[in-house]
């Protein structure tokens, strides 16, 4: 067998580096390929997963009275399944569009501006110096400790003063920007931007808004992606705020999904198939960014 | 937070005397702009949080003392009797007894299971992203919809699990019916939704840890177990203690799943599976509109969070400390003679 260098030599530098990882396996290091039941293991894992969304598919497809009888009436949905969303998107409890249009809404503007407040904000903490800087860093953080049941009932009080019980504002003001979001990027700015960048755009006479925007944002696109991503997941899921502000006639999504589940006849195949239309966006969104979304976990997690 | 600290701007524009007065002018613009910039970005979440957070908070406080319905708005002041009344509540014991019960058939188990995904996962495994994704999917379903889901599977007539269990000759379990059946059904909920979120969080602090360590392990004979036990738990401790105290807060306020486990809300017919978070919000917004005695709950509830969380705190840096985690002197010596065998292979 011909040692390392000698493979770099003649077969170049990606030879060599596979070479090396293969001579490394036999020592039983990192780089061995683990053993195919761990593979069988996390496949289990991952279809115990897949089984309730596949269950709310087959019970959505099925015929109300046979689901009374047998806990699965058959193994495969059909396209009955489709007649069962038209009935849902018809719904008279409420207006499904409505509904859709709501959560939207909600999800949108709450990730907007959290992301571009939680910026701003981190911005701020990471890059600005002021006095107080560390102290007020350090409140933020303390924020996160304290339950949100804690304030629910003088915020409702509040809300309705202001005679916004029903309306969206109700759900979307007291969450326009977060202490987790502020935190987040103060860490990511902290290391993503350089003070180089800041100073050369100040000595050029740049105004400490524009040196936000044309600077500091650049610079927090992935961080800003993520959290817009996770808002956008809280806020589509969101069930106890909205539940006490919103009514029956102007509901999110989830609110809706449960009105149906209110009818003298529970249609468990009529509910799940709203269940499964509430879940399909969110399933579209982690289809295209759910790799994003694992990164943003793991990384806020070795800072956090 | 590192502590190098820049170039105040102002300073490299100071250089330059003001000839005229608009640079002057504009100068001043620019040093005040420095000055109050940065409380400017930073007010949007202290305004906000002062007029939803802390306002809230102690207004709950206030709330909490009086008489306070929802139609009528405030009443006479009342002392403690909210308190009381809520102590002299048979719900209120059961919701704090079901509360328990769930966070812990909830938490303990999935903190286990997480560490055990995370363990899988933390393997030079074949498209990685792709098994992260799969752990990570059930996060992104609702957790109205994982109830609603839950609720039929675990269904007392015609459910899934029902089904399964008699079909390898078990009894049939009455979910809606036996407290703890019900608690163990809200549990799975919960640990549906978070088990693989607090995985990838125990990867993340997997995959810092040394390499060299687990070598150093195999060459001293340490099985896969083993090495897990002395080498992985040790060396992700503070991450054990972060899952744990989140896990903590996210399980005593639960709600969504205990609300939509049954059509009417009401936490079972003998209040088997009401969390204080129902309670909280069937007291104040659903039967009762009693706001004074939700604000007490609600007090009541942060102070059981807070007691837990500390406690909580204490017994997991007991735990991981007092382990047979190697010493620090140890994991060196481990690392020298590991050094030793491959210079001499």
């Amino acid at each position: 067998m011909s040692s390392i260098p000698a493979i770099q030599q003649s077969a170049g530098k990606g030879a060599a580096r596979a070479a090396a990882r293969r001579a490394n396996r036999k020592v039983g290091g990192y780089d061995r390929r683990p053993h195919v039941v761990i593979y069988v293991l996390l496949a289990l894992v991952v279809l115990i997963g897949l089984l309730p969304l596949y269950y709310t598919l087959v019970i959505g497809s099925s015929d109300p009275v046979a689901i009374a009888q047998k806990a699965l009436p058959q193994l495969f949905p059909d396209l009955s399944i489709f007649d069962k969303f038209k009935e849902v998107v018809n719904a008279q409890s409420f207006s499904f569009w409505q509904a859709v249009w709501n959560s939207v809404i909600i999800a949108v503007v709450v990730s907007a501006s959290t992301v571009m407040f939680s910026t701003l904000a981190g911005f701020a903490f990471a890059k600005l110096r002021f006095p107080g800087r560390r102290g007020l860093l350090v409140f933020v953080i303390a924020t996160m400790a304290v339950p949100t049941q804690l304030g629910v009932v003088p915020l409702y009080i509040v809300m309705s003063k202001l005679g916004w019980i029903g309306h969206l504002q109700a759900v979307i003001v007291p969450s326009l920007v977060g202490a987790f979001g502020v935190f987040w990027m103060t860490q990511y700015l902290e290391e993503a931007l350089p003070y180089e960048l800041i100073e050369a755009a100040r000595v050029d006479g740049a105004s400490m808004f524009r040196t936000f925007w044309a600077i500091a944002l650049p610079a927090a696109r992935p961080a800003a992606a993520m959290l817009a991503l996770f808002t956008f997941v809280a806020q589509w899921v969101n069930f106890f705020w909205p539940s006490i502000v919103l009514n029956n006639q102007n509901p999110t999504l989830p609110l809706a999904v449960r009105l149906l589940q209110q009818n003298y006849f529970v249609d468990y195949s009529l509910i799940m198939a709203g269940v499964f239309l509430m879940t399909l966006p969110l399933l579209v969104l982690f289809a295209f960014a759910g790799r994003q979304l694992v990164a943003g976990i793991m990384a806020g997690a070795v800072k956090g | 937070m590192p502590v190098k600290s820049p170039v105040a701007p102002e300073d490299e524009l100071d250089p330059l005397p003001p000839k005229t007065r608009r640079v002057g002018f504009s100068q001043t613009l620019s040093r005040w702009d420095v000055k109050v910039s940065p409380y400017l970005y930073i007010s949007p979440f202290f305004i906000l949080f002062l007029i939803t957070g802390l306002f809230p908070i102690l207004y709950t406080g206030y709330v909490s003392v009086h008489q306070w319905q929802m139609l009528q708005g405030q009443g006479d002041f009342v002392g403690f009797k909210n308190f009381t009344d809520v102590f002299g509540q048979p719900d209120f014991w059961k919701s704090l007894r079901n509360t328990f019960s769930i966070f812990l058939l909830s938490s303990i188990p999935q903190v286990i299971a997480a560490i055990l995904i995370a363990a899988l996962l933390d393997q030079n495994l074949r498209a990685k992203t792709f098994w992260r994704m799969g752990v990570l999917l059930p996060y992104v379903v609702a957790p109205v919809a994982v109830g609603l889901i839950f609720g039929r599977l675990f269904a007392d007539q015609s459910g899934l699990i029902n089904s399964w269990l008699t079909a390898i000759g078990l009894p049939a379990v009455q979910w809606h019916v036996s407290p703890l059946a019900s608690h163990f059904a809200i549990a799975t909920m919960v640990n549906f939704r978070w088990t693989g979120y607090n995985a990838l969080i125990f990867l993340a602090a997997m995959q810092a840890v040394p390499r060299e360590l687990y070598e150093a392990a195999i060459i001293d004979g340490a099985g896969r177990v083993r090495q897990f036990f002395s080498v992985t738990i040790p060396q992700i401790r503070a991450t054990v203690i972060f899952i744990v105290i989140t896990s903590t807060i996210g399980g005593l306020q639960i709600f969504d799943e205990p609300r939509v486990f049954d059509s009417t809300g009401q936490g079972g017919a003998s209040r088997q599976w009401l969390t204080m978070t129902l309670y909280l919000y069937n007291t104040g917004w659903s039967g009762q509109y009693n706001l004074g005695r939700a604000a007490a709950i609600a007090w009541l509830l942060f102070l059981l969070i807070l007691a837990i969380g500390m406690v909580n705190f204490f017994v997991t840096q007991r735990i991981a400390t007092g382990s047979g985690a190697p010493s620090k002197r140890e994991i060196k010596a481990a690392k020298q003679r590991y050094d030793a065998q491959r210079k001499s292979a």
